[in-house]
């Protein structure tokens, strides 16, 4: 297979950037609980241990507060971490390294200092893992000023996402998904980013506009193709970051096809989908021909047994539903 | 005995945090300075003995409490009293306030009112030294209090784990805001957890600077030549409350602590303490130590006027700082 075209892994794609730029630039490390072990990281951590050591490839105790404190830390005194959490619940430990410290310095010093920190935090649900081992909390990072955070849907942005994040000069929550980790797409060899706050149409479409992340947006798309069947031309937006918000891009499809449905991973109150909802409200107000509908986890704790967890997870079945109520 | 210079040095410093933290007094009581102000009177000997050991490119992050950290690790008066005014000209352009001064372009990285979260911050930047192998050491000054975090124990572990060079510097005022030391602490003795974590630990009276002085000396040593990290417990007291002058707590504005201690501790003054013993090995004359007090009473009063004649943030700035571009 020529470069040009090459085809990788989601999860590999996340190795080759964190190859790439920790050969380029030795400010950058890799810390947090077993970046030594695929049972927590999967594969995105191959080789790393082995070219960079354990001077740069940090595996930790489990102490998710004093270790995101630590990388934040050494954010500040030079060095851009990237510190991860392999499973997002965990990562509460750790809100007041990230909320209190990390994304208000640059704010409470009056920009003499900045935080170039990377909170790498794994969504890791399903597999009947139950409340504790499943959430996605993206929602709760997206409210912070000072923070960003991208959720990439596809290998390209996995690669370029995560370069952009561990060359930003701020704070970024960057949130992946077991369940893309097998996913296989295209992805240049070479070193490239991704903006950080730009979503992208991963197809177009004149009757509705399918606002997703993360998960979400690879099952727009599985939804829109299905509805292509039954005459109904869907355009999908892969938002790509929760925060910034590609607003602009967001008014321009909508206020082309007049009709919205937003399919986030995450809760539906208060989160990702409320906000897009509310932006939708505010910017075009009754222009809408249909009022929205929005595809998100119920306000309900992630259950362990298999008859409820298939309830409990939206697919592209529910974004499909969620589209012909529109057209009903 | 430690150098003229040195002790004359540590001297003017202390003198200098007493009468900028008592300068504020008057402006707080009547409400001119409005944010939250942690006073460190009484507690200078531990700021000046363990700065006096570090070297500009060491790294220093402080608490609620770190006016005095501030002023050693670069600070200037002017720009301490022109963040607590919220001014422009503030160390943090006014958008800190008291309990968020820095100076990191001499090593103060900063300060940060949650308890026990910059003691984490404070090992990474050990880390972050530790990986560049830079020679830097790091310290993390924190109350008696932040030893009731989760922060502190796991900073403790992953910093022996690591060998990093970090002195966790602990000064025990006896109380965590309103609560006395025995009140929240099973046991007085902070020094001691540093044990299970394998790191030298010591305590010392942390109103002699001279003693603090030569037990960093020893802690700083000890990070230099790859045996860190070192806890270092001094005890100490605020002649201050927890905030503002008085313990205002619940409005009330009277001292929870009881006359009987607090005169006690002030008959312990440790600036006191090193002019006496200045006076006594003949280092300084009265005449000379007049002068040097004369000299801080200028300097501070100078800085109280450029912070009240400094220009307020605009309000169409409220955006700046968010994200960096």
């Amino acid at each position: 297979m020529s470069p040009k075209n090459r085809i990788l892994q989601y999860s590999l794609a996340i190795n080759e950037a964190l190859h790439q730029t920790m050969s380029r630039d030795k400010r950058v490390f890799l810390i947090g609980q077993g970046v030594k072990s695929p049972w927590y990281v999967g594969n995105t951590a191959k080789g790393l241990l082995e070219k960079y050591g354990t001077e740069r490839v940090i595996d930790t105790p489990v102490s998710e507060n004093g270790i995101t404190g630590a990388a934040v830390g050494a954010a500040i005194a030079g060095m851009r971490p990237v510190v991860v959490h392999p499973r997002m619940d965990f990562m509460l430990y750790a809100l007041d390294p990230i909320i209190n410290e990390a994304a208000n310095w640059y704010y409470m010093t009056g920009g003499k200092s900045t935080v170039p920190l990377v909170v790498w935090g794994i969504i890791n649900r399903g597999g009947e893992q139950a409340a504790q081992h499943s959430q996605a909390i993206h929602g709760i990072f997206a409210h912070i000023p000072g923070l960003k955070v991208v959720m990439p849907s596809t290998p390209y942005d996995a690669k370029g996402l995560m370069a952009a994040a561990i060359q930003d000069e701020n704070p970024v929550v960057f949130i992946d998904d077991r369940w893309l980790y097998q996913s296989e797409g295209h992805v240049p060899t070479e070193l490239y980013t991704v903006p950080i706050g730009k979503g992208v149409i991963r197809k177009k479409g004149t009757d509705i506009t399918i606002v997703a992340i993360s998960y979400m947006a690879a099952e727009s798309l599985k939804a829109a193709q299905e509805l292509e069947q039954a005459g109904i031309s869907a355009e999908v937006l892969d938002l790509r970051s929760a925060k910034p918000l590609d607003q602009e891009l967001i008014i321009r499809s909508v206020s082309k096809t007049k009709r919205l449905v937003v399919a986030d991973v995450g809760w539906k109150t208060g989160g990702l989908s409320a906000e897009v909802a509310a932006l939708v409200a505010e910017k075009l107000g009754t222009d809408l021909k249909k009022p929205l509908q929005r595809v998100a986890l119920p306000d309900i704790p992630a259950p362990s047994s298999k008859t409820l967890e298939a309830v409990y997870y939206p697919r592209s079945k529910e974004i499909v539903k969620a589209v012909k109520k529109i057209f009903q | 005995m430690l150098a003229k210079q040195l002790l004359k040095k540590m001297y003017k410093d202390m003198v200098t945090i007493r009468y900028a933290e008592e300068i504020l007094v008057e402006p707080i009581t009547k409400g001119e300075v409005r944010c939250p102000v942690h006073l460190y009177s009484g507690q200078e000997a531990v700021a000046v003995g363990v700065g006096a050991v570090l070297a500009r490119k060491d790294y220093v992050f402080g608490n609620h409490r770190s006016h005095g950290h501030y002023l050693v690790h670069g600070g200037t008066v002017r720009e301490l009293f022109a963040e607590i005014y919220g001014k422009e000209s503030g160390c943090a352009g006014g958008r800190g306030g008291s309990m968020h001064i820095c100076a990191p372009e001499s090593g103060f990285l900063g300060a940060a009112p949650i308890v026990g979260g910059t003691i984490a911050l404070a090992t990474g930047a050990a880390l972050a030294a530790s990986i560049r192998k830079d020679g830097r050491i790091a310290v993390s000054f924190f109350g008696d209090g932040a030893t009731g975090e989760g922060a502190f124990y796991e900073s403790l572990n992953f910093a022996s784990l690591r060998k990093l060079p970090i002195i966790f510097v602990c000064e025990n005022n006896l109380y965590a805001t309103h609560m006395p030391l025995q009140d929240c602490r099973a046991a007085n003795n902070i020094v001691a957890t540093g044990k299970p974590f394998c790191i030298p630990s010591f305590r010392e009276d942390g109103n002699d600077v001279l003693k603090v002085y030569e037990l960093a000396s020893k802690a700083a040593g000890l990070c230099r030549s790859g045996k860190g990290p070192v806890l270092l417990e001094f005890m100490t007291y605020r002649m201050r409350g927890h905030v503002g002058p008085d313990d205002n707590i619940q409005g009330c504005r009277t001292d929870i602590r009881p006359a009987r201690e607090v005169a006690a501790w002030k008959s312990k003054d440790p600036i006191c303490k090193l002019e006496k013993y200045l006076l006594l090995k003949k280092i300084c004359s009265s005449g000379e130590l007049k002068r040097i007090k004369e000299a801080v009473t200028r300097t501070v009063k100078e800085a109280l006027k450029f912070a009240i004649s400094g220009e307020y943030p605009d309000p169409k700035d409220l955006h700046k700082y968010v994200t960096k571009e």
